[in-house]
């Protein structure tokens, strides 16, 4: 039961990371982001049969903060697409040295 | 502590009018004080927006120098030659009114008054106190001990303690009453040569300050103080040579004189730090009780004296290092007579009989000197024989007679070399203040005609006596005592120093020493017979330079010869005295055998005698007089020498066929050489100067500055450059290239934690 829920973690987490580095629109950068979160929450949570409650814990928290992250991530995203009228990541290079 | 005087309350000098010698120099000081203020006050108000003051030199262009904030201004003659006598009407009224009215009228400098008094003034004063010293110490018979003052403490480092602190001595006093009389009458003799330059108080600021140099190098109770001086003499020759500095040959001079100067006083400085190893002390007194720790002869002591000897070529104008003097002639004709005649170049004489003690430890380096001296003497006779430039002329005649005296001291005959000084800072102020006279008079003829010939070429002269009859006169008298005709000053001066090679050539300590392997008499009979000729050269070339500027026919234009005449009385004033000096010089230090005729025998030797006696006599043994008729005959060579070049230039050279210099034709065969000044200048351009600007250009400036340091500096300016581009490049702005890195980190950083660390 453990392989398969650290394999079904794995594949969440390889598959929100390959969205995070392939993906231009920050609303799927953002889900994908979401995506790996959870996968972790998953192994927390199926880890923590072996290693105690704290797993399950710190579960709680990571909620916490994704929703706290959520919020302001969509804010900012509607900000910019407000601004510049796209979400598009490649148009967003204010940061180039 | 200022004023510490703790000179030894028992020295006889204690206590009289010498304690005020400091003064000596201090005077001059304030007047270099007070006319380099005008000098600085007048730049500070002219400026080019003040027509009504410069109206001369408006035309000629003000040279403009910024320093910082406020605008200084050089007014400057138009050259080399305007500067004499822009307007003759004030010292002649009334004598040339009718064609003089096309001239400019220059309005002379608004301080010229006040310059004219203080300049002169300070040095009657610093002359009349030197001779009140003198009587002071005449009145000792004798001192024993060198009175010393010390004033503070200069500088200690480690155990090198320095004070500031003056000698009075025997020798000093010779050359305190050398520099501060004829120092004075060429003060007065500026007065007239210089008044119409609108650099007037700048050029008395200098004057004043090379005298007060020059007090102290001949005071100075050690070698550090006398290099103070030594410098700074230095440091007025070069001001002075390039007096009229907005013409870039007299520029040139001056950085030229500078130059090689430096080469002598690194001479110099070797030799005081080698005598300060050695001695562990750099006070005259300190290293004439000590030298007797140096082994006689030895090496240390032949090093010390070469190097010494070194900054006297450097100062005194010897080969290899006189190549700076005939140049130097460019500066103002007074100063080629105070500074490149009478005092200065005369420094390294007196080095040399300072530092007597030290020589007379080597006969290797006395006899190196005397060798030098004489070939010096004989080379640049052959110079004069064909310059003709007045200036140049003499301006080698004083580079030979400067060998004369370095025959002198270098056989250890100190007082005759000192004697040779003497007299020789006589009859060639005079000829050079004489040719000043005669610049000016031809200069004021040329200006007023407006023609642009040379006013200090001899083949432009002719015939001047006409119209000069003091300056023909009293040149006359300085050409025979520098040719050494008795009873003039140079006959006795130049007789014993030829004398005094003859006799240690015979008999002597130093004859017995080896120079280079050659028997120390062979080389004195050399330097005797060097002496000789070179002595038959003075009388022809000085003879020469008379007959062409004072006898035949005018050269001068026939325009010009209208304006021709005498310098005004502030001039020949100085001439005269000098003239009577150059007559009756050399009856201070008569020789034995004349028994007493005409003044004091051997009255320098005398006075000298607790200075450089023992010293003398170590390289002269004590049995140092000739026979009588030995001396006879050595005097009736040397006359008869001089005679026949006399005579021998008066049948050889007719003015009459001469040339003006417009028609003049180029010299040929040997003429040409010695016209040429055997081409050493070029020579040393080829050997020293341009290898040296070429390595300095293509090596040290494209090599090592702009390759290595610029390089370096450039180099790292442009690895940070690099450093930056990179980082910038990598700061895309692009978050998924952000991601990608990040991914990467991660990955390496698992991959390094998993098979990194089995």
């Amino acid at each position: 039961m453990l392989a398969e829920s650290l394999a079904l973690s794995a594949a969440l987490f390889t598959i929100g990371v390959v969205g995070v580095l392939t993906r231009r629109n920050a609303i799927i950068v953002f889900m994908c982001v979401e995506l790996m979160l959870n996968a972790v929450n998953l192994s927390f949570v199926a880890l923590s049969r072996l290693y105690g409650v704290e797993g399950q814990v710190f579960v709680v928290f990571v909620m916490t903060v994704a929703a706290a992250e959520a919020a302001v991530g969509l804010a900012i995203v509607i900000a910019i697409f407000r601004h510049r009228q796209t979400v598009n990541l490649e148009n967003i290079n204010l940061l180039k040295g | 502590m200022l004023f510490q005087l703790n000179a030894a309350a028992s020295h006889p000098l204690a206590g009289t009018v010498a304690e005020y010698v400091w003064m000596l120099p201090l005077l001059p000081l304030l007047g270099f004080a007070i006319n380099g203020l005008l000098a600085a006050l007048s730049v500070a108000k002219t400026g080019p927006a003040n027509p009504g003051l410069d109206h001369g030199t408006a035309g000629h262009g003000a040279v403009v120098h910024t320093h910082g904030a406020g605008v200084h201004v050089h007014e400057v003659g138009a050259g080399a030659h305007s500067h004499v006598a822009h307007d003759t009407h004030d010292t002649h009224a009334g004598s040339g009114g009718a064609t003089g009215d096309d001239h400019h009228p220059v309005a002379r400098h608004r301080y010229a008054g006040v310059v004219s008094v203080v300049g002169p003034l300070v040095m009657v004063a610093s002359f009349a106190l030197a001779v009140a010293i003198f009587l002071a110490m005449r009145a000792t018979h004798g001192m024993e001990e060198p009175f010393v003052q010390r004033y503070f403490q200069w500088m200690v480092t480690g155990d090198l303690a320095i004070d500031a602190a003056f000698q009075l001595d025997q020798l000093a006093m010779v050359m305190v009453l050398i520099i501060t009389g004829v120092g004075m009458l060429i003060h007065v003799f500026s007065v007239g040569y210089m008044r119409d330059d609108p650099g007037y108080p700048r050029y008395f600021a200098y004057l004043n300050l090379f005298v007060f140099f020059m007090l102290v190098l001949v005071l100075g109770a050690s070698y550090p103080v006398m290099f103070v001086g030594w410098e700074g003499v230095g440091l007025c020759s070069y001001l002075l040579i390039g007096f009229w500095f907005s013409e870039k040959a007299n520029a040139d001079a001056g950085k030229k004189a500078f130059i090689v100067n430096r080469i002598g006083d690194f001479g110099f400085l070797v030799a005081m730090m080698l005598l300060f190893a050695n001695l562990g002390t750099l006070d005259f007194v300190g290293v004439n009780e000590s030298a007797g720790a140096l082994e006689p002869g030895g090496a240390l002591v032949t090093t010390i004296c070469l190097f010494l000897f070194l900054g006297c070529a450097g100062k005194s104008a010897q080969i290899p290092l006189y190549v700076w003097l005939p140049d130097a002639m460019a500066g103002p004709t007074p100063v080629s007579a105070l500074i490149h005649a009478a005092t200065m170049v005369t420094a390294g004489v007196y080095l040399v009989a300072r530092s007597a003690v030290l020589f007379s430890l080597s006969p290797v380096a006395s006899l190196t000197v005397a060798v030098v001296g004489a070939v010096t003497a004989l080379f640049a006779a052959t110079i004069g024989l064909k310059q003709w430039d007045i200036k140049k002329v003499l301006a080698y005649s004083t580079v030979s007679q400067l060998g004369y005296m370095f025959v002198g001291v270098g056989v250890g005959a100190y007082a005759a070399g000192v004697f040779h000084l003497m007299t020789h800072a006589f009859f060639k102020a005079l000829l050079f203040l004489g040719s000043g006279s005669v610049i000016y008079a031809m200069h004021a003829a040329y200006h007023r005609t407006h023609s642009h010939e040379d006013a200090q070429d001899m083949r432009n002269m002719g015939g001047l006596r006409q119209w000069m009859p003091w300056t023909w006169g009293l040149m006359w008298v300085a050409t025979l005592a520098i040719a050494g005709i008795f009873p003039f000053a140079g006959f006795f001066s130049k007789d014993e120093i030829l004398a005094s090679v003859f006799a240690r050539a015979q008999h002597s300590p130093l004859g017995e020493a080896s120079w280079l392997g050659i028997p120390g008499s062979a080389v004195l009979y050399v330097v005797y017979v060097f002496g000789l000729v070179a002595a038959l050269l003075t009388a022809v070339y000085m003879t020469r330079m008379m007959i062409y500027t004072f006898h035949g026919p005018n050269r001068t234009g026939d325009r010009e010869r209208d304006h021709l005449r005498e310098a005004p009385w502030v001039m020949t004033g100085p001439l005269v005295v000098l003239g009577i000096l150059s007559a009756v010089g050399g009856w201070f230090n008569l020789p034995a055998i004349s028994g007493g005729a005409l003044g004091p025998i051997e009255g320098l030797h005398h006075w000298l005698e607790p200075v450089v006696g023992t010293s003398s006599v170590r390289l002269a043994g004590e049995a140092a007089h000739l026979e009588h008729s030995t001396e006879w005959i050595l005097i009736g060579v040397a006359v008869t020498i001089a005679v026949v070049g006399i005579v021998y230039a008066f049948a050889r050279l007719d003015p009459k066929r001469l040339p003006a210099k417009r028609d003049a034709r180029p010299e040929e065969g040997f003429g040409r050489v010695l016209a040429n000044k055997y081409y050493v200048d070029e020579a040393y351009d080829r050997v020293v100067v341009d290898p040296t600007v070429n390595i300095s250009r293509g090596f040290l400036w494209r090599g090592i500055d702009v390759g290595l340091i610029d390089g370096l500096v450039n180099g790292a300016a442009g690895l940070m450059r690099g450093f930056g581009r990179a980082g910038s490049w990598m700061q895309s702005g692009q978050t998924g290239t952000y991601a990608w890195v990040l991914l990467i980190g991660v990955l390496a950083v698992l991959g390094a934690f998993t098979f990194g660390n089995p």
